[in-house]
Formats: structure tokens, sequence, C-alpha cells
């Protein structure tokens, strides 16, 4: 697959902030990519970049080849959608669609047909002659899109597109978005805050802090193998460990060792910190022959959630407890309860080791 | 046209909107300095036009009167006002000829205000002088103060009077405590730009002010300055009201900044 | 709301009294006297009657009204045309400057009007410095007669009222999500075309409310045509100031005041409904 588009070493300065600092991705054609990232960590402002609302301070953009940076955002093959949908209130949703083919000068007739094909593949016929003041969020958010994709844009972008909606909605307009970017064929690029959302939604995942990509992969590779520890603590729940590397792991004090594989760049004797996922710990009988890995705690919360359980244990020199969490026939067959000991135990491949202080190597593919 | 040279078109718009308001203003200011008095000549630089108005008995008592009007004008209507303002915004409910009222002193043309007054006052035999001015002042003043507090009110947090009462505090220690320190650079604003408008107006004062000579408004003596016999003083004077109002819109000014006034 | 502050119509008692009695009584007044006729030595002949109106469309005093309409249409409009671009520059600017710029340009406003027409006297004179420019660009004619004509009122009023417009455009514009801008141009238009089919139709019923004051204050003037305008110069504004303090005809005085606040009510009341039917236009905290 090619690149369809690419940036090369971008940033962007606002005075004495660098909100963007030399980002280089290649965003494939046909994907469904993700700007991952807390508030301020560059992602908007880079989105911006791509559509031509922020000029660069350095680098390059190139669409198919072809270097676009110095296009201002009407000519350019880009379309956003914004957070806000910014649909004209003056006009109706037919006449927003119409909006963008007007601009490219297509025949009255053309214009008519595909604003209709689309007002059909995405079921606001019967809003079509509503202005958006009388029109709910979803249908605003369906508007937004449509007047983007008739345009048939090389690349959508989208500022969190699904901020505004309430969380019900959410949920299915993520699996829509999806479903929608793989029937137009058109390459997505989502900007989110939301880390669940962009692990359901992606392909890829760009995972930014302070203006730099941390980690660029897959849903899977990204909470699987996370590159740093901001990475590991920002997707899905982590449990932490501190200490200082040793050959074979990471020595915890108050806890021992803890077993796993170092990454490269970090040696032995420098800070570190083991984690390991809730779902990778077991409960393990005092006895048995075990896993690599062994803590011994007291429970000090238990949370139902239907299928499964989530534990807090309380390990004496840990700073924090360490969240478990069990399928709802595991924890069945032991008797918990806040105050009850138990030893949890992991294997050592599920160990994920990192450095205490974050690298600022950033990974790019 | 591209951005870049509408951005220079548009700033070269403000910029000569800027001149055409502002040199009317300089040359008086310019003007009031002149020896000479005229527009003709430049004689160079004097305050004398500023000694001479200093010693004009006539300037002198308008301006007397101007400033009493202003003030007791401005003090009732700060008052009126603001409690117009809080009993409104209190409500729940919004009348539409109720906002009417309260806005009509501020559409209605002066002339008909002015003559409506005239012909009350008139009506009732009611000898006119600087307190029928005062009176009249107070109409348009208070819909000034009003709009000006209300605006500040919108964003009140009205939670904080209640959680005043929840702990304890009679209606009047709430007012003294809670309300009038949160709203008070807003009732000043307001008091300050009536004040300005007070001092300013001309229009309702000449019909109210009555046949006395005693009860002239330092804007009615400029008018008929004016009309019957420019002096260069009239400069001076010009300039040293457009001083003052521009040092009360001032510091109303700042002491406003944060409400949105329109 | 039940606070314990007090009752609201407690509060609001007195302003409303003061207003009933020095506004609503006087403006009652001047409707009834203005079906009364002027009595033979000046005072008031209660006697019912419409002559003062019919008097009011008298092509003589209809002359005068259609006159006074012409030049605050005119004012008007050159104000506008000033007013918005200046206006568009102001909220183009840097945010943290806009509103000293503001401020700097509404200022004038708020000075003393017969202070700002009497400058332009100074100015327009026949001696007054523009002549005083022209011979020193080279001119050596007869002085241009620039005062005391309409020429000179329309100058005279759009000078008043222009810092007014600007700030009901600014405001307007500045009420107006950037994101309307932005979509715009993301699909595809020219910065003529966003403002053309975007911007201007979205702060058109701001920028008519300040359009309509600002006629209905020129149209009731009365010391910018009496100063700029000379001794032949009328318009309503004189015209009723004539009624009071030279011909002493009360009532037809009234009359013709009521004439140009039913004009006055009448603009302002198509302007609302006229707004509220181009509906929608969202400020920036609804569009977020």
């Amino acid at each position: 697959m090619n690149a369809v588009l690419t940036t090369e070493a971008v940033s962007k300065r606002f005075g004495a902030v660098t909100a963007v600092d030399g980002i280089s991705l290649a965003i494939r054609e046909n994907e469904f990519f993700a700007l991952l990232g807390p508030s301020g960590c560059g992602k908007t402002t880079l989105l911006r970049m791509l559509a031509g609302f922020e000029s660069l301070s350095g680098g390059r953009i190139l669409l198919d080849g072809k270097d676009i940076s110095p296009l201002p955002p009407n000519r350019r093959p880009l379309n956003l959608m914004f957070q806000s949908y910014a649909l004209f209130p003056h006009m109706t949703a037919r006449a927003n669609i119409a909006y963008g083919l007007e601009m490219e000068r297509l025949p009255r007739a053309e214009i008519a047909a595909r604003v209709d094909a689309i007002l059909a593949a995405t079921q606001l016929e019967s809003l079509a002659d509503r202005k958006p003041d009388a029109l709910s969020g979803g249908q605003k958010q369906r508007v937004a899109l449509a007047r983007a994709l008739v345009k048939r844009p090389r690349v959508l972008l989208l500022d969190e597109p699904l901020g505004a909606l309430d969380k019900k909605l959410r949920g299915a307009m993520q699996l829509e978005l999806k479903r929608l970017q793989s029937e137009v064929g058109i390459t997505f690029i989502v900007v989110t805050h939301d880390q669940e959302e962009a692990l359901v939604m992606a392909d890829r995942v760009a995972v930014l802090k302070d203006g730099r990509v941390r980690q660029c992969g897959t849903p899977h590779e990204v909470y699987e193998r996370p590159a740093d520890r901001f990475v590991a603590d920002f997707i899905g729940v982590m449990n932490f460990l501190p200490g200082r590397a040793v050959a074979d792991g990471v020595e915890v004090p108050g806890v021992g060792l803890v077993r796993g594989a170092l990454p490269t760049g970090l040696s032995a004797g420098a800070a570190a910190v083991a984690a390991v996922r809730p779902e990778r710990l077991s409960l393990v009988a005092p006895g048995a022959p075990g896993p690599d890995n062994r803590i011994a705690g007291t429970v000090a919360a238990i949370a139902y959630h239907g299928l499964d359980v989530q534990l807090h244990v309380a390990c004496g020199a840990l700073p924090a407890p360490i969240l478990v969490r069990l399928t709802a026939d595991a924890a069945e067959a032991s008797p918990l309860e806040p105050g009850t000991p138990v030893t949890l135990g992991w294997a050592a491949a599920d160990s994920r080791i990192f450095a205490e202080r974050d690298t600022s190597e950033e990974p790019t593919r | 046209m591209s951005d870049a040279s509408t951005r220079l078109a548009l700033r070269a718009v403000l910029a000569a909107v800027f001149v055409f308001l502002y040199v009317p203003i300089a040359v008086l200011v310019a003007l009031s300095f002149n020896e000479g008095g005229l527009p003709t000549a430049w004689s160079g630089f004097s305050v004398k036009w500023y000694v001479s108005l200093a010693s004009n008995s006539a300037i002198l008592l308008a301006a007397g009167n101007t400033l009493i009007v202003a003030l007791a004008s401005t003090a009732i209507a700060t008052v009126l006002g603001t409690l117009l303002a809080l009993g409104i915004e209190m409500r729940r409910s919004r009348s539409r000829g109720l906002e009417a009222l309260v806005f009509a002193p501020m559409i209605i043309p002066d002339i008909v205000l002015a003559i409506a007054l005239l012909s009350f006052f008139a009506a009732l035999d009611v000898t006119m002088g600087l307190h029928t001015i005062v009176a009249a002042h107070v109409v348009f003043n208070l819909a000034f103060v009003s709009a000006v507090v209300r605006a500040r009110l919108k964003s009140f947090d009205w939670s904080m009077v209640e959680a005043s009462a929840d702990l304890g505090a009679s209606g009047l220690t709430t007012f003294r405590r809670v309300t009038l320190p949160a709203i008070l650079p807003s009732v000043v604003a307001g008091a300050l730009i009536a004040f300005t408008l007070s001092v300013d107006e001309f229009i309702i004062a000449f019909f109210t002010a009555g046949a006395g000579r005693s009860s002239i408004t330092l804007p009615m003596q400029i008018y008929s300055m004016l009309r019957f016999g420019i002096t260069p003083e009239i400069n001076a004077l010009a300039t040293l009201v457009i001083a003052v109002s521009v040092v009360a819109l001032t510091i109303s000014q700042r002491l406003n900044r944060g409400t949105i006034g329109q | 709301m039940s606070t314990p502050l007090a009752h609201p119509r407690l509060l609001m008692a007195p302003a409303l009294v003061w207003l009933a009695v020095f506004l609503v009584v006087p403006c009652l007044l001047v409707l009834a006297n203005a079906f009364f006729l002027r009595g033979v030595y000046g005072g008031i002949e209660y006697v019912l009657t419409l002559e003062n109106f019919e008097r009011a469309f008298d092509p003589l005093y209809a002359g005068i009204f259609l006159t006074s309409a012409r030049v605050a249409g005119l004012a008007t409009l050159i104000a506008l045309l000033i007013g918005y671009p200046a206006a568009y520059a102001i909220a183009m600017a840097p945010a943290r400057r806009q509103p000293v710029i503001l401020f700097l340009a509404v200022l004038p406003f708020w000075s003393n009007y017969l202070i700002r027409t009497y400058a332009w006297i100074v100015l327009l004179n026949r001696e007054g410095l523009v002549t005083q420019g022209l011979r020193w660009a080279g001119y050596t004619g007869e002085p241009p007669s620039l005062l005391y004509t309409e020429g000179a009122v329309i100058v005279g009023l759009v000078y008043n009222y222009l810092p007014f417009v600007i700030l009901a455009v600014y405001s307007a514009l500045s009420r107006l999500s950037p994101d309307y801008r932005e979509a715009s141009r993301d699909l595809g238009a020219s910065g003529f075309t966003t403002f053309r089919r975007i911007t201007l139709p979205l702060t058109m019923p701001g920028v008519a409310a300040g359009a309509v004051f600002v006629f209905v204050l020129s149209i009731g003037n009365f010391v910018t045509p009496a100063l700029l305008g000379g001794g032949r110069f009328q318009m309503v504004g004189n015209l009723i100031y004539d009624q009071f303090l030279t011909a002493n005809d009360w009532p037809f005085g009234a009359a013709l005041s009521l004439v140009l606040i039913t004009v006055m009510m009448a603009l302002l009341i198509a302007q609302a409904f006229a707004t509220e039917r181009a509906s929608g236009t969202r400020t920036r905290e609804a569009a977020a």
C-alpha cells in the first residue's frame, strides 16, 4: 500500500511554545488513521496544518507525492469535519451539502444528483430541507459528514467527531464511522483524546505527547507492546511497579525481582518501572508452584462489572493498589472480601519494562 | 483578491476612519492653543483662551449648573437603575412590555422626549429650572445604568445569594456583602456613562430649563455661542469638555472590562 | 427565583414610578395634544380634531419628512459602507488589541455632539480648514461654500453615528464563530465568496439593527441640520423645534412627533420581524 499523505518533520511554533515538534508520518491509502493524545499534545494543531489552517514552521506535507504546504485550504483536496460541525445556520441541510460542490463550479444537474445520492446514503433524505437548528446532534453530525464526503476528498480529516454526542450514541457512531470509511474507500484521519475510541475505529494509531509521536502502530501493537511508559499508561489500564533495572528484570523494593525482558537501551542499574496489564494477573494459591512473578497483598476493594470483576489489591510497599481483572468464574473460585490476603501472579512474558524517564525517541513507520 | 491585499485594504479603511474621526477633534484642540484663535493662521502657542474662559462668568455659571445637574441626576439614576436591574433579572418571567418600557428612553428621539416633558411641566404649571432638568435626565440615565448593570447580572451566579441565605444572612446583609460587591464595578461604570451623558446632553436640557437665565447648562451655553457669536473661547471649552468625557469613559471602560455590553 | 433579598417588584417600583411620571405620562400628553388645536394666543384649545395630522401630510411638510428620510438614509448607508470594513478590520486584529482599538473608535461617539458638530463648522467654513488645505495645495479660486448644504449635514450625521455603526457591526462579527469561515474555505470557497455567502448573511441581523437605530437617530436629529444646514435647511427635528419655540403651535408639534415615532416604531418592528424570520444565527457558545 502506498502512502497517500506524508508529513516530513513537520513542526509548528507559536512564539516560544512548540506545539508540533518535527512529526513524520506516512498515512496509507484507504486507511482509518487516528491521532491520539491528551489535550495539548498537538494533535489538533497537526490536523489543522494538514487542512491548511495553520502554516508550517518547518517541514513539508506531501499528498500523493506533491508538496501541498503552500496551498491555501480551499485548494487542497482534503476536507475537514469540524468538532462543532460548523453547519451554516442560514442554509438547509441540502444547501449546506451542495455548498462545496458549488465551489467546484459543477453543473447544477450534477450537483443535485450527487447531493441526492449522499442524502440517501446517510439517511438524511427526510431532513434535507431543515435548517441546522431543527436537527439533533446526531443528525447534524451526519450532515457535516455528508457535506465533506460529497466532495470526494482524497483524505477526510475529522476533529473529535464524536465529542459532542452522548455516550450511547457515541458507541453506535464509532462502528458507523468505521463502516462508512470502508464503504466509501477514503482515507480517514481522526483526532481524538479517547483511547478506547481510537482502538475501536482505527487501523493504525499515532500516540502523541508534547508535539511528538511516541508510538505509531496498530491498536493491537499499541496496546500489547507500548513503546514507552507514557503510551503504556495512556492506553488502557496498566499497573506500574517502580524500581531499578537488573539483568533479568526490575528489582522492586518491598516486592522483589519482577522478571521480564529489558527494552534495548535500558542498562542494569538505571531507574526503571515494570508494568503489567490487569487482565494478565491471576490469583495464585499460596503454596502452588507458580508463574514467574508473584506479589502478595490484601484485597482493598472489589468492583463487580457483570462479566468480570475488578480487584484493587493493596501491596504493602507499593504506592498505589494493583488492579486485577478476573473473569466472574475465576473470582468465584476463591472467596474474596476486603481484607482477604491474596497472591497475584503473572508470566514474565507479560511484563513490560520501561525506563523511568520517558525516552524522546520517535519511532516512525 | 488575495488574502494579504484584502487585509491591507481593510486596514487602510480603518486608518482612514480613524483619521476622519479624530482630525476634527484634533483641530479643535490645536485651535484652543492657537494665539490667534482663528483657523486661518497659526500665530503661536498660547493658553490665553483658557484664561479668558476662566473669567467668563456666564460659562462658569453654566458649567456649575451642568455639574449640579449631572451629579444629581447620576446619583438618583444610579440608585433607581441598579434596583430596577436587580428587580428585572431576579424575575423568572420576562415581560415584553416591561422590556419595551425600560428600553424606550434610549430610543425615543430626544426632541420628542424634550417636548413631551415641556408639555408635561407646562400643563402642571410647574416652574422650570435645574430641578426639572434633573428629573428629565434621570429618565434616560436610569435606562442606561439599568442596561449596564443588567448585562453584568446576566453572568451573575445567583446561587451565591442562596448560599448566603442558607448561611443565615438577612436580605439586606446579603445584598450589602454578596451582591453589591460583585456588581459594583458595573454600577460605577453605568454611573460614569450616565454622568457623561448628562454633561453632554443638550436638547432635553434646553426644553426643560425654563425661561430663567440661572438654569442654563453648559451645552445650552455652547449652543447659544455657536448660534450667535463664535468666539475662540469655544475651542478651549470644547477641549475641556472632550477631556472630561474621555477621562470618564476610560475609567468606565476599565471598570466594565469583562462585561459584554452589547 | 425565591431569594430572600426582597421582592423584585419592590426593587423595580421606584424606577418604574419615575418612568411612569416622567416618561409615560408626558408621552401620553403629547399624544393627547396632537388631537387638539393651537389656541389664538398660543395656548391649547381643547377641541378634538384631526386637523394637525392633515397638516402633517400637507405637501410642504411631507416634503420635509421625505428630505429627512433621504438625508438620514444616505447618512446611514454611507456610515454602513465605511463602518463595515472598518469593523471587519478590527475583528481581524489580534485578539488582545481589539478592545482597545474598538474603544478608540467608539470614543468620539461619547463626546458632546454639539462640539463634534462645531468641529465641522470649523473645517467647512468659508475660511475653514478645508479651504485652507485647498489653498495650501494651490487652489486660488473662490472659497467653496461647503457649509450650510445638505452635504454638510450628511457629513455631520455620518461623523456622529459612524462609531455606533462600527460598534454594532463589530458585535455581530465577533459573535460569529470562526468555524463557519474556516468550513467555507475548507469546502473550496475563496475569501470573497466566503464573505458574500457566509459572513455577510450571518452578520446581517446585527448590522440591520444598528442601521435602523442610526436611521432613526438621524431622522430625529435637530442639532446637526440646525448648525450645519443653516436656516433654510429643515429636517423633521427642526420642524418640531420650531413649532414649540417659534410658531408656538404645540399641538401641531405634537402631531409631527407622533408621526415621527410611528415611523420609528414601524421600522424597528419590521426589522425585529425580519430578524426572527432569518432564523438560526448561532453564537460561538451554541456552536461549540
